[in-house]
């Protein structure tokens, strides 16, 4: 699973071709999830559902995209939900007091919120060489502390929000609603990266073998770090847009969303020891899971149900995975001999 | 490029694996827990400094009342972390045992059978992330995630939106009085016969020194003979089995249970674990570490609550407690290396595999392997 990725040869030959089959895999299911739904329900396939089902699915996507360039390092962003709640109250509170602000200003902010919280994150967790669970554990806690201080009771109601800014929220373009725009171009754009610039690839050499990296001439530290401050920036861009989409904000906001996006994470085929997967597969692997909720309630199934069916869904997702890797792992050993590492 | 490491690190494995670097880690421990008395101890002090009758029984039992069932859930957990696992779904197997219970109960059953039916599906629920993580190999921290929803799931699936309340009186009192003689809640004097037991286990019989050794190294551990994959297996079965006991204690404490009962709680019990000195790379922690921390978080909140500071500030006290937990061993060690660093260039190349020492557990062997 480890080598596939890190070793040039293996992933250009056979491996490419089944990452790419799991990605494909993730968008069958999709299809068959949204097909199996319309039937139940012709209401389901109309633009104004589609609409919401992505407009949801984006802000999971988002956060999916940072936490899979943590992830593949090995390491892992808990404080991510606490973030998206900081800074979305940050960028209300902002608005609410100033209501002439420009809108690009909101996500500037919210940016660079996020930003230096992935910096305290990536700087205890590379520098210090502390282990990133703990880390960020630790940092949703004092996130989310720091965020009911700022809250204090008083929530941030749609009134308080420019009209611009909450039109982010539901304005489409040719149809496509411009949250789900957003995350395609952050998901593009990453995805380009990690597939071509030297600085993606070395996320995943140190996933695979931290000290080979090392070895290798990998600055492991500063690329560590790097991966955590994207993955805040990118936090605080989805809570920019949390407040865009809801216009409303209150201390819960976000919470519970680290597990959900490392649900989506794990679901779009990126392994949690690291070294393996792509960010569109995390996207997909939210927009799944954000698609499967939709069809429950849209086929009347009790929304009591939904946790359960999420939580085996992941289940399976990770058994599949496993499956898979395993397959991979047996052709390619007797493809090229024992050079494995699991 | 592939052989290069493969030379290489064993040389450097074998420098990192001696036994001095092992004696450092018990030091490390035995450090730790010393530093956990004092923390204690300033915290009494500065409680008995804010009000002069801090230091009485209502406070102690209402510290036993609070943490109590955490600190249950804190031990099995404990003992998975030391393996080298996580169990994230604690809380989750909390609320659905509660739920099982008054469900059941409603339902007519009689209250013991309904504990006992919460019981056998903490001990299935404990067997699933036991099979996943042990049987099939799979990632415990992805696992757990998936039963933490699945089970918080079933939960809603059993009880809905509904609130069952109509325990038997003799049984929610356990809320409300101490255990007779002693100012401890019920649920405290549990957990601290099971701390003893706990740590008699780990410290001084074979089982235990199978949990460590599992946890240092797993493969060195399955030549000697410890079924690896058993011990694994039993650990999260055993942790299924008290979180549910736990939510029987949470659900009769509070005379009510609802299907988000303990919701997040599986933090806390994370976060005491580590506070207690558990290394979450496994084989080192002691159960006096956990059970000082249990006191310790216990005893904070009570403080901050009587303090009436905010919530908020509490949680940044626990978030600031957990870093501070992890820096401060590792800190000496990062300036150890700042130092050799600015000091000549040919150490930079071996910082960062001493570095990564205490976190090599899990890779450890990946060389040997690929000598083999």
């Amino acid at each position: 699973m480890t080598a596939l990725t890190a070793g040039r040869g293996p992933r250009f030959a056979r491996g490419g071709a089944l990452l790419r089959a799991r990605e494909v895999g993730i968008g069958v299911v999709l299809l068959a999830v949204f097909g199996v739904t319309t039937l139940h329900n012709h209401h389901f396939a109309n633009a104004n559902s589609v609409q919401q089902l992505l407009s949801g699915a984006a802000l999971i996507a988002m956060l999916g995209v940072g936490e899979t360039l943590v992830i593949v390092t090995r390491n892992v962003d808990l404080s991510v939900g606490s973030v998206v709640g900081l800074s979305a109250y940050i960028v209300g509170d902002l608005f609410s007091h100033h209501h002439g602000m420009p809108v690009i200003l909101g996500f500037v902010v919210g940016i660079a919120v996020g930003a230096v919280i992935g910096a305290v994150n990536g700087f205890i967790t590379a520098a210090l060489r502390v282990p990133s669970l703990v880390v960020t554990l630790a940092m949703l806690y004092i996130i989310r502390g720091i965020d009911g201080l700022v809250v204090n009771g008083v929530i941030i109601v749609p009134s308080s929000i420019p009209n611009a800014y909450v039109a982010i929220g539901f304005r489409t373009f040719l149809g496509i609603p411009w949250l789900a725009l957003i995350a395609a171009a952050v998901v593009a754009i990453v995805a380009y990266a990690m597939r071509s610039f030297r600085s993606g690839r070395d996320l995943y050499a140190i996933g695979s073998n931290p000290e080979a990296a090392a070895l290798a001439g990998v600055p492991t530290a500063r690329r560590v770090f790097s991966a955590f401050v994207i993955s805040g920036a990118l936090a605080g861009l989805a809570g920019a847009l949390f407040l865009a989409l809801h216009a409303e904000v209150d201390v819960t906001a976000g919470t519970g969303y680290e597990l959900l996006v490392v649900a989506a994470v794990v679901v779009g085929g990126v392994a949690i020891f690291g070294g393996n997967g792509t960010v569109v597969g995390a996207a997909l692997g939210a927009l799944l899971l954000n698609t499967i909720n939709q069809a429950l309630v849209a086929s009347r199934v009790s929304a009591f149900w939904n946790e359960a069916i999420a939580g085996a869904l992941l289940l399976l997702a990770i058994a599949f995975d496993r499956w898979l890797s395993l397959r991979v792992a047996r052709r390619l050993r007797s493809a090229e001999g024992a050079h494995r590492d699991i | 490029m592939t052989s290069e490491p493969a030379t290489q690190a064993p040389g450097q494995r074998a420098y990192t694996g001696t036994d001095t670097s092992r004696q450092a880690r018990w030091r490390g421990a035995l450090r730790w827990e010393s530093g956990l008395v004092v923390v204690l101890i300033a915290t009494l002090i500065f409680g008995t400094a804010r009000s002069s009758d801090f230091l009485n029984t209502t406070t102690l039992f209402y510290v036993g009342l609070n943490m109590g069932e955490i600190a249950i859930m804190a031990l099995p957990l404990m003992f998975i972390v030391m393996t080298g696992e996580i169990d994230l779904s604690v809380a989750s197997m909390l609320g659905l045992s509660g739920c099982v219970m008054g469900q059941l109960h409603a339902d007519g059953w009689p209250i013991g059978l309904a504990m006992v039916a919460a019981l056998v599906v903490g001990a299935l629920g404990g067997a699933l992330n036991g099979a996943l993580v042990a049987r099939l190999g799979l990632p415990s921290i992805a696992v757990t995630i998936g039963t933490l929803t699945l089970f918080r799931g079933l939960a809603e699936i059993i009880l809905g939106a509904r609130t069952i309340t109509n325990f038997p009186t003799s049984l929610t009192n356990i809320g409300v009085v101490p255990v007779p003689g002693t100012q401890l809640s019920y649920s405290a004097l549990i957990f601290l016969v099971l701390a003893i037991i706990f740590g008699v286990v780990l410290h001084g019989t074979r089982a235990g020194r199978a949990i460590v050794a599992t946890g240092l190294a797993p493969e060195a551990a399955q030549f000697a003979g410890i079924r690896v994959n058993r011990v694994k297996f039993g650990l999260f079965v055993l942790s299924g089995v008290l979180c549910a006991f736990a939510g029987i204690l949470f659900t009769l404490k509070n005379a009510s249970v609802s299907y988000d009962a303990g919701t997040g709680l599986e933090l806390n019990v994370v976060a005491i674990v580590l506070f207690g000195g558990v290394s979450i790379f496994g084989g080192r922690g002691t159960v006096i570490g956990v059970v000082l921390s249990v006191i310790i978080f216990g005893t904070l909140q009570q403080v901050l609550t009587q303090m009436q500071v905010q919530p908020e500030v509490q949680n940044i006290i626990i978030g600031g407690l957990l870093l501070a937990s992890v820096i401060l061993p590792n800190g000496g060690e990062a300036v150890r290396r700042l130092r050799a660093r600015l000091r000549k260039a040919p150490s930079l190349a071996r910082a960062p595999s001493l570095a990564h020492s205490p976190s090599s557990s899990d890779t450890s062997l990946k060389p040997e392997e690929k000598n083999q």
